[in-house]
């Protein structure tokens, strides 16, 4: 069965300015991999506990101690924009006016 | 014969006994590189240089009694979305281009404190998504076999570049086979261990709760050697395994003599080349006469896996890759709004396959299809593990093809992502279970294309793994080595 998919709105969701064209090419393969995927449905899996961990670890603890992180001027020297040991982006509102 | 057809094992005889120089051997590496890619395309970056300051530094160790053990010397690569302080690292993606992290990941900061030379890194898919290297916003990868083929993917610049020796190992990342696919096509050993034990710190992520980092090399032996390089504890990765990491050397000499091999019903026949699927047989008739015991296993739901792979996976990238906004690194595309920028950003800088999976796995999260769609993926995932575990109550381990097809031309699949998407049938029912696996050479095809087999054992699994793969190994005789042809 196809997957009916408003692809404007996931790719509104996940940020991605994409035009008529592209979503159009997407919206169709993405219903034909969904398709393949739904096949999970037909698995009976009632009783059965999803796993995030394969291994089952959780709550990992270390020490909580102090140590040095990274030289910020490094991390900053990557940014497209920084100014006075900040990022800087475009507003993030229109500002009317 | 140069000193880049070493094993690492060789070279490290040779460089302990005085026979060779770091220098030496790195410069025959840095050579191959230069003949072989305008042709084959493996790097994306050679550090030259660092390699050759690397190099002399482990030569004046060495003169002085101070060698670190054996990997010191030895040049080794790295896939592309591995940190590398003060190294471009871009996992092949043009948001990426021209960001020098201000950091190693674990598996870098192991393999300097052990004396590794890092002759470069290695081109992939972007983000370490698709299994041929054509997804890299660099340019293709090609087979040093045939160089009309793909090496496979997301880490054929890795196995590509141990199958020319322009470097002797290297480091890949497998999410759903990414190290043990482009292995199989290249002629080469791909392990990867089991989730946990190696760390994911400085791996620019994929999918977090698949990624795993793993050795490709000529032998097993060389890959038991990287692999104990870098494996063990951190924690800087909250999901890094604190048990035992015990020395897997001695599993390589122990044979298969008693063993139980599993074979997997399902992992052959409708939609696996004959080529593949009699170099299997062989090989585990092989095994078997070396003293092992063959049974037949079935895991009903491996048939199912790839659906839930294909949700799972996603889901994870969307919200992983959900970091490229151009605020922090990478490449910005300006607009109105913080929004408007990061949308234009993300749209200009992600190739389509990222895209493709960042708007699968936002819609698979998405309300109101998350119960059917991811959730039930992990319940499928959950059922997956209880086979497994069924199936090694009967068997020691478990064997198939690694891939059911060898090596394919560039441009066969790129159109058909679904297509593209059943390169990993075999191999990525071990991410999702999180138990190691690895594919050895095992033999040629009749146009003399590599093809390889999986062994998977269990969680924590890999001493027996590597019992078995160094048998196979023993027993398959893979000596050939791809044309090297003319620069």
């Amino acid at each position: 069965m196809p997957v009916e998919i408003d692809i404007a709105h996931v790719a509104r969701l996940a940020r991605l300015a994409l035009d008529d064209s592209e979503l159009e090419i997407y919206r169709r393969q993405l219903s034909q991999i969904l398709e393949h995927a739904a096949k999970v449905q037909s698995v009976a899996t009632d009783a059965t506990a999803p796993t995030a961990h394969p291994l089952g670890l959780t709550n990992a603890f270390r020490a909580d101690e102090v140590r040095p992180s990274l030289d910020r001027d490094e991390v900053l020297s990557q940014a497209p924009e920084s100014q006075d040991g900040y990022f800087v982006v475009p507003p993030a509102l229109e500002v009317d006016g | 014969m140069s000193l880049a057809d070493l094993t690492i094992a060789e070279a490290a005889r040779r460089l302990e006994e005085g026979e060779i120089a770091s220098t030496e051997l790195t410069e025959a590496v840095l050579e191959r590189a230069t003949m072989t890619e305008a042709r084959l395309h493996c790097y994306l970056t050679i550090d030259r240089e660092g390699a050759l300051e690397s190099a002399a530094a482990s030569d004046e160790r060495r003169s002085k009694g101070q060698a670190m053990g054996p990997l010191d010397g030895i040049p080794v690569a790295l896939k592309d979305n591995m940190c590398t302080r003060g190294i471009e690292t871009t996992a092949a993606s043009q948001l990426l281009s021209g960001y020098v992290p201000p950091y190693d990941a674990h598996v870098v900061e192991r393999l300097r404190a052990a004396g590794a030379v890092i002759v470069g890194k290695t081109n992939l898919d972007e983000f370490a998504m698709g299994s041929s290297t054509e997804n890299s916003a660099y340019g293709p990868t090609r087979n040093p076999w045939d160089t009309d083929r793909v090496p496979g993917g997301s880490s054929g610049g890795s196995a590509a570049t141990v199958a020319a020796g322009s470097a002797l190992g290297s480091f890949g990342s497998d999410t759903g086979g990414s190290i043990r696919q482009p292995a199989a096509l290249c002629g080469v050993v791909g392990v990867k261990p089991t989730y946990g034990r190696v760390s994911r710190y400085g791996l620019i992520a994929f999918a977090s709760s698949l990624d795993q980092i793993g050795p490709m090399a000529r032998t097993v032996d060389d890959a038991r050697l990287l692999l104990e390089g870098v494996w063990g504890h951190d924690p800087r990765d909250a999901t890094s395994y604190s048990g035992e990491y015990p020395s897997l050397a001695p599993a390589l000499d122990q044979g298969v003599e008693g063993m139980k091999i599993g074979v997997v019903r399902e992992l052959s026949g409708d939609g696996y080349e004959k080529a593949v699927d009699a170099a299997v047989e062989a090989a585990i008739e092989r095994l078997a006469r070396a003293g092992a015991e063959v049974v037949e296993v079935s895991i009903p739901t491996v048939e199912v896996a790839l659906s839930a792979y294909y949700l799972i996976a996603p889901a994870e990238a969307s919200a992983n890759l959900a970091r490229f906004d151009g605020v922090r690194y990478g490449n910005r595309v300006d607009g109105e709004t913080t929004e408007d920028m990061m949308a234009r950003t993300r749209a200009a800088g992600f190739g389509p396959e990222p895209k493709r999976r960042i708007l699968l796995g936002t819609y698979a999260l998405s309300a109101g299809y998350y119960d059917a769609f991811y959730g039930k993926a992990q319940q499928v995932r959950t059922q997956l593990i209880h086979e497994f575990r069924a199936a090694y109550e009967k068997a020691d381990v478990l064997v198939s093809p690694t891939s059911p097809t060898v090596a394919f031309e560039l441009g066969a699949r790129v159109d058909d992502p679904l297509a593209m998407y059943l390169s990993d049938v075999c191999t990525l029912p071990c991410n999702l279970t999180g138990d190691p696996a690895m594919s050895v050479p095992i033999g040629v095809d009749d146009a003399g294309l590599p093809i390889g087999m999986q062994v998977m054992a269990p969680a924590l699994g890999e001493e027996r793994m590597f019992a078995v793969a160094a048998e196979l190994e023993r027993l398959a005789g893979f000596e050939a080595r791809p044309p090297l042809g003319d620069a």
